[in-house]
């Protein structure tokens, strides 16, 4: 090749991205209260819970901590509503209603986004470009539901089923509220939302939408807390459907809180979803949806792609690949605008993720991490996979919720898919080929809810999400998301 | 007109292209914010890297002077590095050398009957020999798109070999023409072909064909480039031309680079911008970077 005799610039320029903040101030109050009966009022113990961001162990707010008894009075708030008004409502009434709120989320997204970012130590990129969209997205969905619902079922017509007690996670702390009130709310129930103990922040600011959407008092009510507060929530007598999403430990303890009762339930539990790439597929993209998979929302995803199984011709290229692109992950603050991997959700998290790092190092399995800075303060953990990986390691059978990836080979489609289905989750998985045959044959043997071909992590509201085995029970989003909320009666006419 | 088809190539085999993944990480890329210092850098790396461009039917020696001056001289009211070359047609090759005199500004010439490459095998390499001798350093050669569609690879690989063979030490510049070749998949077979070939630099396009360059193309032939240099060690360069006109595109593609390539590839020796009215928005972005202004176009020279 041609040599430069001089140039005014260096032949190789270390040319780095200058810091890339989101500046948009996300209006998070110093000290939030439950949401019940359409007012913020403190809990009757006056508790309340610091709340931090997790990027930089600085106190975000102070939130009341809702007890047995605020329980029992948001559950009292949502009977009276559900009674008096909601379920008396005209369908399509219910449907503006829900149209306002989407459109108010809408108007406000990149505040959404910042306090989401704040709360969770999610990237701004994920929380304004995926969360707070996705959002928006299954209020407009299910708003257009409401007045359709008569029509939906011929022969028979949609009933709400009354209280619904809805229990979400940390990780999309907005876009499960979202997940489980859309659906309800259109179909005509009343909610009671008890928000995860670390990511209340979001919830308590959509509840000040509420209120400006002028949605009747008691239709949504937020309570938020830890476990003891789920728990009331969960065994309240005047609660007719609990919606739960969460770790499978305590979906197997609802079950058994909830047997003998009335109550429906939907499930939406753990998953170790395995990420099949076979030899044939286009290498690079799959390197991405690798990375897509597993490294999105800091790996803090129910769907992850936390086992990959690479077919045993490429697996060498991918690891090489996969390892180049990981250190090109920035990782760090996540209101950076160019942070792909933000701040693991809570320091009992952190501990957990580590925990599982020394497993898989004392179990025999090679443990590989991006080579990336992080920051000192705030809770973090470097992109890392593990290879030389067993199918009995338990970094392969356990839910790590954390940007650790398992990687194991195969040889053939059929040891890929027994590899795939050894697991007593089944909430997820991918499939990488360019043969379209292929793709069927593999993806309809794989037990698993939501099944993605190359491709991995994407959700759209029109698509039911949900899991086999220990992975829960019942669908949310599309149509199939609606059936868990209603009861269908006969009509005696035809 | 069919030579023996080379030994070689029928060994090359490309992994399939995604294009919708291609579109989905160009998206992700482009989404980088690029603000202040590394702005300023990354405009700077950007006219470092560019080659000034005028392959006009209308092109007189006059016109080829001017571009010299101001491949040299682009803006002297800001300290700015010069561009990387100029690229002309090779009968102008004489009167660019001379306009350039002593700078390291290179003079490329396009050859091998551009842009459209319909012509023999004899013409071609007269084309590029011609070129040579009137003082190129760098050769823009054009594949021929009617044999590689057609499936003929081999004689695809040992024209670019036998150009190469001409070439010598001068830098050869392999255009694809991507526009012309419809998927993916196929800009990334050609990327393939031309790097075992010799070529020291693929190029997208000849500016003469729409879509000229395009980013899921580039990126594509980025990862080739990877590919490469993880089999070979050999680090070979790529030239996107046609359509990048402005510095937020400019800033794109360096941005894809960095992340796809890594930092080795950010240097003239290794990426080149093929560009007519690039240098006017770089320029003036480097400017308003300096003064917090935009300033009027009629600052700076337009042509």
């Amino acid at each position: 090749m041609a040599t430069r005799a001089e140039s005014r610039v260096p032949p190789r320029s270390e040319w780095a991205y200058a810091p890339a903040p989101e500046s948009a101030d996300p209006f998070i109050r110093e000290r939030y209260d439950l949401f019940v009966n359409g007012e913020f009022v403190p809990a009757a113990d006056g508790r309340y819970r610091t709340i931090v961001n997790p990027a930089n162990e600085e106190t975000l707010c102070e939130v009341a901590e809702g007890g047995v008894a605020d329980v029992d009075r948001a559950v009292k708030a949502a009977r009276r509503a559900y009674t008096r008004v909601w379920s008396k409502m005209p369908a399509r009434e219910r449907g503006k209603y829900l149209f306002r709120i989407a459109r108010l989320l809408q108007e406000r997204a990149r505040e959404f986004a910042v306090a989401e970012s704040k709360n969770g130590g999610k990237p701004i990129r994920e929380s304004r470009d995926t969360d707070i969209p996705l959002v928006c997205a299954h209020f407009f969905y299910y708003a257009g539901w409401a007045d359709k619902l008569d029509f939906a079922f011929p022969g028979a017509r949609a009933r709400p089923l009354g209280v619904c007690g809805q229990v979400i996670p940390w990780n999309f702390p907005l876009l499960m509220a979202a997940w489980k009130l859309a659906p309800a709310l259109a179909a005509g129930n009343t909610c009671v939302l008890k928000t995860a103990e670390t990511t209340p922040v979001t919830a308590l600011k959509l509840a000040e939408i509420l209120q400006s959407a002028d949605l009747p008092p008691g239709v949504v009510n937020v309570v938020p807390g830890g476990r003891p507060t789920g728990q009331a929530v969960i065994e309240h007598p005047d609660v007719d459907k609990i919606a739960f999403t969460g770790s499978t430990a305590v979906g197997k303890w609802i079950m058994k809180a909830l047997a003998g009762t009335n109550k429906k339930y939907t499930l939406e539990l753990g998953g170790k979803a395995a990420n099949i790439i076979f030899e044939d597929a286009a290498i690079d993209q799959a390197v991405e949806g690798i990375i897509d998979a597993i490294f999105f929302n800091q790996g803090h995803v129910c769907c992850a792609g936390s086992r990959l199984l690479v077919q045993e011709g490429v697996a060498d290229r991918i690891i090489e690949k996969l390892q180049r692109r990981m250190d090109h992950l920035i990782v760090g603050d996540p209101l950076d605008k160019n942070t792909d991997v933000g701040a693991i959700n809570s320091r009992e998290q952190l501990e957990k993720i580590n925990a599982y790092l020394a497993v898989g190092q004392e179990e025999g399995a090679e443990m590989w991490q991006a080579s990336c800075p992080v920051p000192e303060k705030g809770y973090w953990c470097r992109p890392t996979l593990f290879t030389n990986v067993s199918q009995s390691h338990r970094i392969t059978q356990e839910e790590i919720f954390g940007p650790v990836l398992a990687i194991q080979t195969f040889r053939t489609a059929e040891e890929a898919v027994l590899k795939a289905n050894n697991t007593p989750y089944g909430l997820s998985g991918g499939v990488w080929t360019d043969k379209g045959a292929k793709i069927f044959k593999v993806t309809r043997a794989l037990k698993a809810g939501v099944v993605w071909a190359n491709t991995f992590n994407k959700f759209d509201p029109s698509s039911p999400f949900g899991g086999y085995k220990e992975s829960g029970m019942g669908r949310e989003g599309g149509w199939h998301g609606l059936m868990p909320y209603i009861r269908l009666e006969r009509n005696h006419a035809g | 007109m069919h030579t023996t088809p080379s030994r070689h190539s029928s060994f090359i085999t490309s992994p399939p292209v995604d294009q919708i993944g291609v579109e989905e990480r160009v998206a992700r890329l482009h989404s980088r914010s690029i603000k202040k210092a590394s702005k300023v850098e990354a405009l700077r790396l950007a006219l470092s890297m560019l080659d000034l461009t005028t392959l006009e039917g209308s092109d007189s020696a006059g016109k080829v002077r001017q571009l010299c001056f101001k491949a040299m001289h682009v803006h002297d009211a800001l300290p700015l590095p010069h561009v990387a070359a100029v690229c002309v047609y090779p009968t102008l090759v004489r009167v660019a050398r001379e306009a350039l005199g002593h700078s390291s500004i290179k003079v490329a010439a396009v050859a091998t009957a551009f842009p459209a490459g319909q012509a023999d095998r004899e013409t071609k390499i007269r084309d590029t020999r011609f070129a040579i001798e009137e003082g190129a350093d760098e050769i823009d050669m054009v594949i021929s798109r009617g044999e590689f569609l057609r499936g003929e690879i081999a004689y695809v690989h040992d024209e670019i070999a036998e150009i190469k063979s001409i070439c010598g030490p001068i830098l050869l510049k392999v255009i694809l023409e991507t526009g012309e070749l419809g998927t993916l998949d196929r800009v990334r077979q050609a990327s393939d072909v031309a790097l075992a070939a010799g070529a020291d630099f693929i190029k997208t396009s000849t500016g003469k064909i729409q879509p000229a360059a395009t980013p899921p193309v580039a990126l594509v032939m980025m990862e080739a480039l990877r590919d490469f240099h993880t089999r070979t060690g050999e680090r070979r360069g790529l030239k996107p031309a046609g359509g990048i006109r402005t510095a937020k595109q400019a800033i794109q593609y360096l941005v894809m680079l960095r992340e796809t390539l890594g930092p080795e590839w950010l240097t003239p020796d290794l990426f080149r911008i093929g560009a007519s009215t690039l240098a006017n928005d770089l320029v003036m972005q480097i400017a308003k970077e300096s003064n917090g202004v935009y300033q009027s176009v009629d600052y700076f020279s337009q042509v």
